[in-house]
């Protein structure tokens, strides 16, 4: 297992959410959850102007095998979509913490990212479990 | 959760391992997409150790065995190898299964999963016989793919110098296996579930991690392949998987699979009135072949519709490497022509099917 960037913070359903200094957070998830999904074959993202919710699901991601939820670390209204996915989900695997980003979020004020894990302890969920 | 005898090769080698049917398994080594393609067109060795393997002992074994099994065991010959369904009063499917004539004995291979309710089951209904469960002393491993033949056939001996090429498609014969340092007794059939030529090897358990290792080692075409690919396999060569197109509450003639089933064999067998009340009637409902529309995959459950209203469901669905699209089968109401338009409902979203005879694919050249 490679570093778990600690720019960001993540929920322990493994997605992670990094500031940028812009004011908007971006989403995506983390090496653990790509390697443990295998290959990708299909996923569903919010649309720009949709609103996100704290540890509620905002799409899906399909592997070969199954159907994953994707849970948003952060509430806010959806501002950038990685629409590229859609055809390819190749850079989800090759690259989850920079390439393989799914949605810019412009956070609300009661946005949730304060509840989320560093970098340290999510990895110490990823090594406990 | 139990392992087989191979848990240990299959970390050496890299894999996930998932649960299955109660056993921890691969799901995949180098990933699913990649074993599925060596299969098709190269070789691949799979652990089938999780599966049952059951011997019928008694005076008649053949005769107590055709009691609960849908196949007609008493017109198989020695060395035959044939699918079975074991099936409860109403004609639901309690396992799908192989019958193997030995010269000498009466085997069964089951699925992992259905495992300790068939040995319940023939316990209470099966009569003037008795199952041994082998399973955790005779282990079970597969070379699958169009080259298992020219690769496993200068390991192996059959008795009267016959060629391993010869042995014919579903048959079984006891061998000599030179694929280890030491020479050891075993048997092989060319059976499979990935719709390839193959063949799948049984030997003692303590013998499995060499013999898992050396068909590695015979080219290096040959990868070690999980249960993912083992799905899509099946899946591309229209094989039912237990639990998906077959249950307790499904009947094997709406399953397609009326070539297990000897409606009129003699003496009768747990299930046959039930059956043949709906191979009279014409069964409600078939299960079809549907090509997704889209890279969505639909999945086990997912509503077919026709005009808006549901009539049938997804029994099982993936992409299909073989094909490059998402390929899927499922129940339909009988009534619904086979051309009519059908969707799909994937979790709110709808896909069009279009229909696609099973299997989806065949491959071009039959053994023998």
């Amino acid at each position: 297992m490679s570093e778990i960037p600690s720019d960001r913070s993540y929920l322990s359903s493994h997605e992670w959410a990094m500031p940028t200094d812009d004011g908007l957070v971006v989403v995506g998830i983390s090496e653990h959850a790509a390697q443990e999904l295998g290959e990708l074959v299909f996923i569903e993202l919010p649309e720009k102007g949709d609103e996100v919710q704290y540890d509620s699901q905002f799409g899906e991601i399909e592997s070969v095998k199954a159907v994953s939820e994707l849970n948003s670390p952060v509430s806010g209204k959806v501002v950038e979509v990685n629409t590229a996915l859609s055809d390819s989900q190749d850079a989800i695997s090759d690259s989850p913490f920079v390439d393989g980003w799914m949605i810019k979020v412009a956070p609300a004020d009661d946005s949730g990212l304060t509840k989320l894990l560093d970098a340290s302890a999510y990895e110490a969920q990823l090594h406990g479990s | 959760m139990m392992k087989t005898v191979l848990n240990s090769a299959h970390q050496r080698h890299g894999a996930r391992l998932v649960e299955f049917g109660g056993f921890e398994m691969p799901v995949w080594y180098s990933g699913l997409t990649a074993e599925h393609h060596a299969v098709r067109q190269r070789a691949g060795v799979f652990d089938l150790c999780h599966m049952g393997r059951f011997e019928i002992v008694g005076d008649d074994p053949i005769a107590a065995l055709d009691k609960v099994v849908t196949q007609d065991v008493s017109r198989m010959k020695k060395g035959q190898v044939r699918y079975s369904l074991v099936c409860n009063d109403e004609g639901g499917v309690l396992d799908d299964i192989l019958i193997y004539r030995l010269p000498d004995r009466l085997w069964l291979v089951v699925n992992a999963g259905n495992r300790d309710k068939l040995l319940t089951w023939f316990a209470e209904r099966m009569q003037g016989a008795k199952v041994i469960d082998h399973s955790d002393n005779l282990a079970m491993v597969a070379l699958q793919g169009p080259l298992s033949c020219s690769l496993l056939a200068p390991h192996i001996q059959r008795s009267g110098q016959r060629a391993l090429a010869d042995l014919g498609y579903y048959r079984i014969a006891a061998a000599r296996i030179n694929l280890t340092s030491s020479e050891i007794e075993g048997w092989v059939s060319r059976t499979g579930y990935t719709g390839e030529d193959g063949f799948e090897l049984y030997i003692a358990s303590s013998s499995a991690e060499s013999v898992f290792d050396a068909l590695l080692d015979l080219s290096e075409d040959v990868i070690p392949c999980g249960l993912g690919c083992r799905d899509t396999l099946r899946l591309e060569a229209g094989m039912p998987l237990y639990g998906h197109e077959l249950s307790q509450h499904q009947d094997p003639i709406s399953a397609g699979l009326s070539f297990g089933i000897a409606l009129e064999k003699k003496g009768g067998f747990i299930g046959q009135q039930a059956l043949e009340q709906i191979n009279s009637d014409g069964p409600e409902q078939q299960l079809r072949g549907f090509v997704v529309e889209g890279r969505r995959p639909a999945r086990q459950g997912a509503a077919i519709l026709h005009q808006g209203q549901t009539v049938g469901e997804i029994t099982s669905g993936s992409p299909s490497p073989t094909l490059g699209v998402a390929i899927a089968c499922g129940y339909v109401a009988s009534k619904i022509p086979e051309e009519a338009r059908l969707k799909v409902d994937l979790r709110g979203k709808e896909a069009d099917l279009t229909p696609h005879p099973l299997p989806f694919y065949r491959r071009s050249t039959e053994t023998a």
